[in-house]
């Protein structure tokens, strides 16, 4: 009986060193490396856009030319050569019009793998997937369904064909291209991502679903999303990640932009699984996100995340509530294992009257990694009654990894109440030991302990992601103890 | 069922147990009574396989079986159970998503599927109605924000959940008032079989009142330095334990 524990829980080891890395062969059409205007013109050409998008990328990319990389953040990494990058890649013979049967087996394999074949997600879930292979959509579902409500749910890039008056009005609206290096980057040479449209009035009848992946080596990967829930509309948003194991390091800046219109509500939640680098720090995705929302009044905004991956993680999902009455949360759980470094929290900037906002963060930190919370509450003069609430918890496995938190508050309104709580704690000896004596081996009683911790915010994530962050934190702990 | 034999353990260096002997019949209730620091938790602890303790030497057998090499999972699902002096707290998992997965583990090791959910919502249904525990109960965090006699009556919940073969009892009535007591020792009394046995380690008489043991031992310095019958333990509580040193 105790060998078959023993092999299994070694094969276990073994093949769970990173789940999904693995690397499948595409004809893929890549740009050569390196960026300057001529690309950025390529990359626009490439996919056919019009003059007002090509001139909006220059003018971003000429911002971020004169632009140095943020070093605020607490991680430490070897910067990325922007010049040995190539930014644009493709696989080949896309036809727009293709249905899913038509998509590549090669690459429905490769969903077979990561557990969300298409044919099984059209079957069982009834959840549209536009999922992005490295830079471009090749299959989107379900399209007709939300046709009949008037949602827009489909590529950037064809959005930007489509439906040219709703992309020029609201992108870099939240995120300017000034805003930051990255988000400047990321719009002089964004290749794909989604673009989302929900009318007046409408609820959303099924959760949104991209899945991100990054496929080619050495490709750089800036997804662009877009998502606008006009006036009183709800819609629920899905992102989840997962990339093939990789030597060099690989970047990953994307830029998300919400806009929840009068008394509109989007709730988005993301699993990001990228490439966390091998147990002795190499490799891995950095990982330098921009995600930032705006509420209108009586709007409400949710990011929930799970990040268990990338080896440098900088990402601030942010919430500005300008209506009166809007309200902001944030539900993040955080983990890093061996070398990983993670730099999260949000920012909740508050401008309209009565605007709520929730912060409920759960970093979970093992192996060597460093895990922070950095979040930014912010109470504008006019922002009367504005209230916030903050809770920060970190969870330590080992003696030598670090957890560190950094709330900022700036109020310039004294009718302000802001609440903080943050705590600290460990896995003990004593909770493995009583597991184990029910049991319950060392890996699954570290599994059922995060879950635990983590309970508050895996609640918060729809049913079918739920179970994938699970097995996520799962697989991203395995031999942290012991 | 269980045999004990020339049992040494240290921690640290520092040697506690120092040749135990003991063994228990199936369908046995031993008591191991002592003065602190005798080395009781150490016992209760070392079979269960606590790893802060090293054998030095002696065996620990378990139906013919030397359970040395076996993890505390291993001897879990083997069927050794032990009831907590202090029962940890688990933070955001319920009692019963943790004997769930206490259940499933052990059904995997014997390379069973995991318990249907009907199944495991009848054994649940069956086993807090014999323990008289409120159903609400088994939706809180594990032992979090619990007052002693619930943490108690948990643990024996969990036993009656797991079934095992030999269940330990560490301490079970520190901290108990009367009734919180009653209700475990019935509770226990209730699960015990022909087929099991019970090791309740305590330091006073007054849970024998309810689990009546087959026999007594009394532990002092690492080692076993008298046994009787449960008339024992009264002469216990009237002398005390210095006239056995």
């Amino acid at each position: 009986m105790s060998k078959y524990t023993e092999e299994e829980l070694k094969k276990e080891l073994e093949t769970k060193e990173y789940e999904y890395g693995f690397y499948t062969e595409l004809n893929a059409e890549t740009f050569p490396i390196g960026l300057n205007e001529d690309i950025v013109r390529a990359i626009s050409q490439k996919k056919d856009e019009p003059q007002w998008m090509t001139d909006w990328r220059l003018e971003a990319f000429r911002i971020w030319k004169d632009m140095v990389e943020p070093e605020w953040a607490n991680v430490t990494y070897e910067k990325p050569d922007f010049q040995a990058i190539s930014y644009y890649s493709a696989p080949k013979d896309v036809d727009p019009n293709k249905t899913i049967d038509d998509v590549d087996p090669e690459l429905l394999e490769m969903y077979k793998k990561l557990g969300i074949s298409l044919d099984e997600q059209k079957r069982m879930n009834n959840i549209a997937m536009d999922i992005v292979v490295d830079s471009v959509s090749v299959a989107t579902t379900f399209k007709e369904t939300l046709n009949e409500k008037g949602i827009i749910f489909c590529s950037i890039s064809e959005a930007i064909k489509e439906h040219p008056e709703l992309v020029k009005k609201y992108i870099g609206s939240v995120v300017p291209t000034t805003d930051n290096f990255y988000a400047a980057l990321n719009s002089a040479v964004f290749s794909d991502g989604s673009f989302c449209y929900i009318p007046k009035g409408v609820r959303c009848p099924m959760e949104l679903s991209t899945y991100f992946r990054i496929n080619q080596a050495g490709t750089g990967q800036f997804e662009r999303t877009l998502l606008i829930a006009d006036e009183g509309s709800y819609v629920s948003y899905l992102e989840g990640c997962t990339a093939p194991s990789r030597d060099e390091n690989q970047l990953h800046a994307a830029v998300v932009e919400l806009i929840a219109l009068n008394d509109a509500e989007i709730k988005y939640s993301t699993v990001q699984n990228w490439y966390p680098g091998d147990k002795n720090g190499k490799g891995g995705v950095f990982n330098f996100v921009t995600k930032r929302a705006l509420a209108e009044k009586n709007a409400k905004i949710s990011w929930t995340q799970v990040e268990t991956g990338s080896a440098v993680t900088w990402k601030y999902p942010s919430c500005i509530l300008k209506g009166d009455n809007a309200v902001g949360e944030f539900y993040s759980i955080a983990v890093t294992n061996n070398y990983q470094q993670a730099d999260t929290g949000t920012k909740m900037i508050h401008l309209g009257k009565n605007t709520k906002s929730t912060i409920i963060s759960k970093g979970i930190s093992a192996g060597k990694s460093q895990n922070s919370y950095r979040g930014l509450v912010k109470i504008g003069s006019r922002a009367d009654n504005a209230r916030n609430f903050s809770q920060c918890d970190s969870l330590l496995m080992g003696n030598e990894c670090g957890a560190h938190t950094f709330p900022y508050i700036e109020s310039q309104n004294s009718t302000a109440k802001l609440e903080h709580e943050a705590t600290t704690s460990k896995i003990g000896e004593d909770q493995i030991f009583y597991c184990n004596q029910r049991g319950i081996p060392t890996e699954t009683a570290i599994a059922l302990i995060v879950n635990g911790f983590s309970r508050e915010v895996l609640d918060k994530l729809p049913m079918e992601f739920a179970v994938e962050a699970k097995k996520l934190l799962e697989i991203s702990l395995e031999g942290s103890v012991g | 069922m269980l045999q004990i034999k020339n049992l040494h353990a240290s921690v640290e260096d520092k040697e506690i147990l120092k040749g135990i002997n003991l063994e228990v019949k199936a369908g046995e209730v031993h008591a191991i009574m002592g003065p602190n620091g005798a080395g009781k938790s150490t016992l209760s602890a070392v079979i269960a396989g606590n790893e802060n303790f090293e054998v030095t030497e002696g065996e620990i057998i378990l139906d013919g079986e030397d359970l040395a090499d076996l993890a505390p999972e291993e001897r879990a699902h083997k069927g050794v159970f032990l009831s907590f002096q202090y029962p940890v707290e688990i933070p955001g998992v319920s009692v019963t998503n943790f004997m769930k997965t206490a259940i499933n583990e052990s059904r995997k090791a014997k390379g069973l599927e995991d318990m249907p959910a009907s199944e495991m919502l009848k054994l649940i249904k069956e086993k807090s109605e014999l323990l008289e525990i409120d159903r609400k109960f088994l939706s809180r965090s594990l032992n979090e924000g619990f007052s002693g006699g619930e943490k108690k009556r948990n643990e024996i919940f969990q036993m009656a959940m797991l079934d095992p073969k030999i269940a330990i009892l560490d301490e079970t009535d520190s901290g108990l008032d009367i009734d919180a007591l009653r209700i475990v020792a019935n509770g226990v009394n209730k699960l015990k079989n022909e087929n099991n046995a019970v090791i309740v380690i305590t330091h006073y008489q007054r849970l024998l009142d309810y689990i009546v043991p087959d026999f007594v031992h009394v532990l002092h310095d690492g080692k076993i330095v008298k046994t009787g019958g449960k008339e024992l333990a009264l002469e216990l509580e009237e002398k005390g334990y210095d006239w056995l040193k």
